[in-house]
């Protein structure tokens, strides 16, 4: 899950890292008013959650509160890679004398977090590592220790930092590193991290992800979820646990496992079809669950025809059936159906398939190639 | 000989009188795996399994009594992470997790503190192990698969299935399978199985499954290419997948263009890798 700028600046600044003064607004009359309360330049800043907003015209700079209505309004009227602008932060606008990288992430190749910092910051990281890795500091965090001052402190003298302000550089890595653990960060990003012309080290901007297995300890962070820029079919299918992505083809797929999900789409392919979705039903699902991704699967109407493919394991194939026939009881669906059962309970689950007038098929190659065929006569 | 579990496994179940955990240890004892005991804190001198298993309340206690040498978990995700810990704490030398959605910084702290106690763990969000003929720690319909001399490591769990169950067809059967789990940071990655089958006298072939997301089909290529006698036939999953979307597995996400299926396919092939085009065919190229 991803956070906002200013989501994730307030954590920050519980944390005890700087960041600059401002609020976010819905309007172009609230970012005039907080323009007026902060009583100098500001700057306005897109809230979407894209890398890129600043090339696409959605951060601005504001002389006055009239400038900032006027520039809020606009920002307001956007759209960046394709989602709408609903909010824009009103900051107070930095004299800024230096631009600093600082972020702690997973790296998942050594199983530890690893602090990585750049003297070349607010621009794209990605494309300083590229260019000129050198100027990349990398630095591994031992979980079961946690960061320590040294370590932030040796960060701080690899990047050349001014040492008058390594105090304040240190605080900010501690600070930084109990958000990260504190909200099960996968990234938790300061770019830019600025020292002000008035020497002030500030967060001016803020980037958090989270990791989705951790949002049962994390129920303030869950409610921050934005889900404007979801597709409600997954946001759906999040309420009833199942992991769905829409995709732009005609054959709906609802498979157990995600690598099976995923391969499915790939034979499906290697068959001349085009999937409409990824669904993955999970290990152990129930009659309930398999209904409710019927339902999804369904109300996409570019849907002509359904891959069932099921392996049973954990998950057993008679209750996925009476989940099957409990949808159709339901959506009364007028595509035509592949269903493929294999393993745990499979010979139940056929026997309960047997007078749903569903087509059958016995590998998934074969599965495959009959619902590209099914698709085809679909439309 | 097989890898990491055989007749001589002593296995205990953690989590196994909860509704799954309790389906699959009654799997695991049909089909002829030793399981000598459970463990579900708070059970502690109950019995399971009509009276054959007994129950006890801690990993320490139940090693203490049956000497296990392994362990499979079952327990949630939010409790995963503590039997884990206790597992090892209580000297247990390989530990299968089946869970899923393991937190990742957790597991991060889960592997560090493993490492240092040289304990092998399988998983989490894997389908375990299966060694055809003598013992079932894990998940893996035990019916799927033959004895054979073909080694299975895979990351994903009913996909394994698909291949295990279209070597059956085919008449070849499996020295061990390894499901090693879809998350980011987990226990024993590719090249570890893919070692151990190297120095298996049954294991005389070897089939890979991978997914997108990741280098750990790239570090194993390397492997494959460099060290590797035994001819290794692969498949990788994914090759349709969007980037920069979650395909379920929170290890299977393609992030700024690393991890790619194509990426992971070329490098196989670099290495000598047959690689098929879907999972029934895998076999077919041994």
């Amino acid at each position: 899950m991803k956070l906002h700028e200013y989501q994730s600046k307030t954590i920050f600044s519980k944390y005890g890292i700087p960041i600059p003064k401002g609020r976010v607004a819905a309007t172009a009359q609230e970012a005039k008013q907080i323009a007026e309360e902060l009583g100098s330049r500001v700057v306005i800043k897109a809230q979407v959650l894209v890398g890129g907003r600043g090339k696409a015209g959605g951060v601005k700079l504001a002389k006055d509160p009239a400038e900032a209505e006027q520039l809020a309004a606009q920002i307001l009227g956007m759209e960046i890679k394709g989602l709408p602008v609903r909010k824009v932060l009103v900051d107070e606008a930095s004299a800024i004398d230096q631009e600093i990288y600082f972020s702690i992430t997973n790296d998942r190749a050594a199983k530890k977090p690893v602090m990585i910092a750049s003297a070349a910051g607010g621009i794209d990281i990605e494309e300083v590592a590229a260019k000129t890795p050198e100027k990349i500091i990398k630095s591994h965090i031992d979980p079961l220790l946690g960061l320590r001052e040294y370590q932030a402190r040796d960060v701080a003298v690899a990047m050349d930092l001014p040492r008058e302000y390594m105090k304040d550089f240190v605080k900010i890595a501690m600070g930084l590193w109990e958000v990260y653990k504190a909200t099960d960060a996968t990234l938790a990003e300061i770019n830019p991290l600025v020292i002000t012309k008035d020497k002030k080290m500030v967060a001016l901007d803020g980037k958090m992800m989270i990791d989705d297995s951790a949002l049962f300890r994390q129920p303030d962070l869950n409610e921050m979820r934005d889900t404007d820029e979801d597709d409600p079919a997954e946001i759906e299918a999040r309420k009833y646990g199942l992991s769905f992505i829409k995709l732009d083809g005609n054959i709906g797929c609802m498979v157990n496992g995600a690598g099976l999900a995923m391969t499915s789409m790939d034979v499906i392919k290697l068959f001349g079809g085009e999937p409409a979705n990824f669904l993955d039903i999970g290990g152990g699902a129930g009659a309930e669950k398999v209904a409710a991704a019927m339902r999804i699967i369904l109300t996409d109407p570019n849907v002509k025809a359904v891959l069932f493919n099921i392996f049973g394991g954990i998950t057993r194939c008679d209750e996925v059936a009476k989940g099957i026939l409990v949808a159709m009881d339901e959506v009364k669906p007028k595509v035509p159906m592949v269903v493929r059962l294999v393993g745990t309970n499979a010979e139940e689950g056929r026997k309960l398939l047997e007078n749903a007038n569903m087509i059958t098929a016995e590998t998934l190659a074969d599965a495959a190639r009959k619902s590209v065929e099914a698709a085809k006569k679909g439309k | 000989m097989s890898i990491l579990v055989d007749k001589n496994t002593r296995l205990i179940v953690q989590g196994g009188t909860g509704t799954e955990g309790l389906f699959h240890t009654t799997q695991m004892v049909a089909y002829g795996t030793n399981v000598v005991g459970g463990v579900t804190p708070g059970k502690g001198g109950e019995w399971m399994l009509e009276g054959k298993l007994p129950v006890f309340d801690s990993v320490k206690t139940a090693r203490e009594a049956t000497d296990a040498n392994a362990t499979i978990i079952f327990v949630p995700a939010r409790f995963a992470p503590d039997a884990m810990f206790e597992a090892a704490d209580a000297g247990i030398p390989l530990i299968v997790c089946i869970t899923e959605g393991v937190a990742v910084q957790d597991m991060m702290r889960v592997r560090n503190y493993l490492d240092q106690k040289k304990v092998r763990l399988i998983g989490p969000n894997c389908p375990g192990l299966l060694t055809p003929g003598e013992a079932k720690v894990g998940i893996i319909p035990g019916n799927i698969a033959i004895p054979g001399n073909i080694g299975v490591v895979s990351r994903s769990g009913t996909l394994t299935y698909e291949v295990l169950y279209a070597m059956k067809n085919l008449g070849m059967g499996a020295s061990t399978c390894v499901g090693i789990g879809g998350d980011p940071v987990n226990g024993t990655n590719f090249l570890d199985v893919l070692e151990m089958f190297e120095h298996d006298p049954k294991t005389e072939k070897v089939i890979m499954i991978g997914e997108i997301g990741g280098n750990e089909e790239e570090k194993a290529a390397q492997y494959i290419g460099n060290k590797m006698t035994k001819p290794v036939a692969g498949f990788i999953a994914g090759q349709t997948a969007p980037a920069g979307k979650r395909m379920g597995h929170a290890g299977a996400i393609i992030e700024a263009g690393a991890g790619t299926a194509a990426d992971k396919i070329k490098a196989l092939e670099a290495a000598g890798v047959k690689v098929a085009k879907h999972p029934e065919e895998i076999p077919t190229l041994l």
